[in-house]
């Protein structure tokens, strides 16, 4: 779609077959908006590439290439190479992934871009499952999530594996920019997003993106859960700069919710029993520790 | 060094076979290269990173943490518009496969020299083309070196075939045997590739631009992809005639002579009683022992894919004898290049056609062995694929 006064092309045009209130795709419009029209997408293989580009329509205003499930930050890395050889020092190099491409299956490769220090923003979706291929756990499922491959039953909680800190691997790799945020916050994604392309070097950006049919909650509510998450503790705003923690939801005014009323929204939780719910409540216990400032 | 005899070899050179390479890369000109080191490839990188450390190179040079990243990396670039350049190897190449696949299907004109070795397990780093032979399905043209001054002209030749038709291209050459000898070769210089290997050129909307946006690597239901395959196929048959065309075009710009038509090369006996195929440096020892007899002939295929099918029955003619030496095997089936060559000569006359697996991790073909495999074919074959030790 492109707009007739500035001959621009919509960024994600409307038309996608991402499912009604897909959190996702709420955050992927507001990244859209910290963006310029000179800006290449290099993007994994997800719900995001899925819903997007089914041939032979796309909804991409933006150059925009998918090439495999784990290798979105190499490809980047590589136009990055091409825009340096011809001089091109304006256009910014975009990653986004979903958790699974990022968390597991795609790991050694973000390192790889990151410790090269190119100029590259990597997005990643987090949608603590993997989505598109039917709510499979992956190493960002969190602690006593029911998924397909870590159902609860009898003799399961659902997921007995702690989320990994991707953040914590961002930081290590000595980035100037590592920010978290969720849906349902979509200014903080385009500030986060506009800051993290001013910042010279890598950068990441995490963002929480509720899963409808993944999280089992309605069509309408995946901007609550991104803020319920926030407000619990669980998955707080975060912005780090040249390492340190520079802003966080969490701060000396900040008052948590129980941790209940985000588990019990979603069908994931549900089966929780009251220790695995109080063990949920430490963990935010501990963000809030970590984080406050 | 310059080679003693001038008149003999004019512009020549003794150089390591992975010199020759990177030298002629360097001057093909891409303008990013990605690699990630394993033997017997190394020198060929480790040329080009120290060209680039002396400012003799123009080419980005990115460091990849595998070669699954190297090949993703090179991707990235060739769809932003770069001409590209990588090399593997070995388990590098199957490391690749994925993305192998991958660069083929969007239809991306990189070009990546393969130093053959042997596939693990058990470990060996000694060259046979087993690699080379399992992404024989990628969709990626492959040529095959028999020596220095081949491997550099199959360098110009890769990149004017994939960057006209579009498809990925890997150049064979067999690990240490080319890779680490010296021999005298001419490197072309920059103002002759100008000439027959203009810069890469780019149409609007097939490459990432900001000015014209495009969406590569979309999602194609099952119509669609069909339709790409089908595409793929009828280019790569159309590229046939492209090598052969092209090769043609090198002869006369290189100014060099040879019987090839950069598909496949005859050599020796006119009529021959028993004709040997075969591919890569093995070629070299089969006419140093064929100087002995005058009724076998060498037919040495230069270009695996596209598969030279009519080239061979044409050069077989009415040659009844033939003898597949080679460095791979599908083990429960035979010989790669054995069992496409029987293919490709189906339903010709009272064909007698025999496998020999030779030369695997590394294993020595001598003058000897040959002389035996064309001694075992002038009598009663068995058909039954032979392992020649």
């Amino acid at each position: 779609m492109q707009n007739k006064k500035t001959q621009e092309y919509k960024k994600l045009a409307p038309g996608h077959n991402a499912c009604s209130g897909c959190g996702q795709l709420s955050a992927v419009h507001a990244v859209m908006r910290g963006l310029t029209k000179d800006t290449i997408i290099a993007n994994a293989t997800g719900c995001l590439e899925v819903t997007t580009t089914a041939y032979p329509q796309t909804s991409w205003g933006l150059p925009w290439i998918h090439s495999l499930f784990e290798n979105a930050s190499s490809v980047a890395s590589g136009i990055q190479a091409a825009l340096k050889n011809r001089g091109d020092n304006n256009t910014k190099v975009l990653v986004q992934a979903g958790d699974g491409g990022t968390f597991d299956i795609g790991l050694g490769l973000v390192s790889g871009m990151w410790e090269r220090g190119e100029n590259i923003l990597y997005i990643c979706y987090d949608t603590e499952s993997y989505s598109n291929t039917g709510i499979q756990a992956s190493g960002s499922t969190p602690y006593g999530a029911s998924t397909t491959t870590t159902p609860s039953g009898a003799q399961s909680i659902g997921s007995n594996q702690v989320k990994k800190d991707m953040l914590a691997i961002a930081l290590a790799h000595g980035l100037k920019y590592v920010a978290q945020s969720a849906a349902g916050f979509p200014d903080d994604i385009t500030n986060k997003v506009k800051k993290a392309l001013a910042t010279p070097g890598p950068s990441y950006i995490q963002i929480l993106s509720p899963c409808v049919p993944g999280w089992g909650i309605g069509y309408d509510e995946a901007a609550m859960m991104g803020k319920l998450a926030v407000k619990t503790g669980l998955y707080p705003l975060l912005e780090y700069t040249d390492g340190k923690l520079s802003a966080s939801s969490i701060n000396a005014n900040f008052k948590a919710e129980p941790v209940n009323s985000y588990l019990k929204a979603q069908s994931r939780f549900k089966h929780l029993g009251e220790a695995e719910i109080n063990h949920i409540q430490m963990l935010a216990a501990d963000n809030i520790k970590k984080y406050q400032i | 060094m310059k080679a003693k005899n001038k008149n003999q070899h004019q512009g020549q050179e003794i150089l390591e076979g992975s010199r020759a390479i990177a030298l002629t890369v360097n001057n093909i000109g891409p303008e990013v290269v990605s690699a990630y080191p394993i033997t017997p490839q190394t020198h060929i990188v480790e040329d080009l990173a120290k060209f680039k450390a002396n400012g003799q190179a123009n080419f980005e040079y990115v460091r990849a943490e595998s070669e699954f990243a190297a090949a993703s990396i090179v991707l990235g670039a060739s769809a932003a518009g770069a001409r590209v350049y990588s090399a593997t190897s070995s388990q590098g190449l199957l490391l690749m496969a994925e993305v192998l696949y991958n660069i083929s299907g969007m239809r991306l004109p990189i070009v990546m020299t393969c130093a053959n070795r042997a596939i693990s397990s058990p470990i060996n780093i000694w060259n046979d083309h087993s690699d080379a032979m399992a992404v024989a399905g990628s969709g990626w043209l492959q040529f095959f070196a028999e020596n220095h001054q081949e491997a550099v002209y199959q360098h110009l030749l890769a990149y004017k075939v994939a960057e006209k038709m579009n498809l990925p291209a890997l150049v064979n050459v067999d690990g240490f045997i080319l890779t680490h000898s010296y021999e005298p070769v001419a490197i072309p210089n920059k103002s002759l590739i100008k000439k027959y290997l203009p810069a890469r050129k780019l149409e609007a909307g097939t490459f990432l631009d900001t000015n014209n946006p495009v969406t590569m690597g979309g999602f194609f239901s099952p119509n669609d992809y069909l339709d790409t395959r089908k595409d793929i196929c009828q280019d790569f048959d159309t590229s046939l005639a492209i090598i052969k065309k092209e090769y043609l075009n090198l002869k006369k710009i290189f100014k060099f002579k040879n019987n090839g038509n950069g598909l496949v090369e005859y050599s020796g006996a006119k009529k021959p009683k028993i004709i040997l195929i075969c591919m890569g440096s093995l070629a070299g020892t089969i006419k140093e022992t064929l100087k002995k007899y005058a009724d076998v002939g060498l037919l040495k295929i230069t270009t695996f894919r596209p598969f030279p099918a009519e080239e061979i029955k044409k050069a077989i003619d009415h040659c009844v004898n033939i003898a597949v030496i080679e460095k791979a095997i599908n083990p429960g089936s035979g010989g790669p290049l054995y069992l496409e060559t029987k293919a490709a000569i189906f339903g010709h006359e009272k064909i007698n056609i025999q496998n020999y697996i030779a030369g695997l991790g590394g294993h020595d073909i001598s003058e000897k062995m040959i002389a035996k495999i064309i001694k075992e074919m002038r009598g009663r074959t068995t058909n039954k694929i032979k392992f020649v030790n």
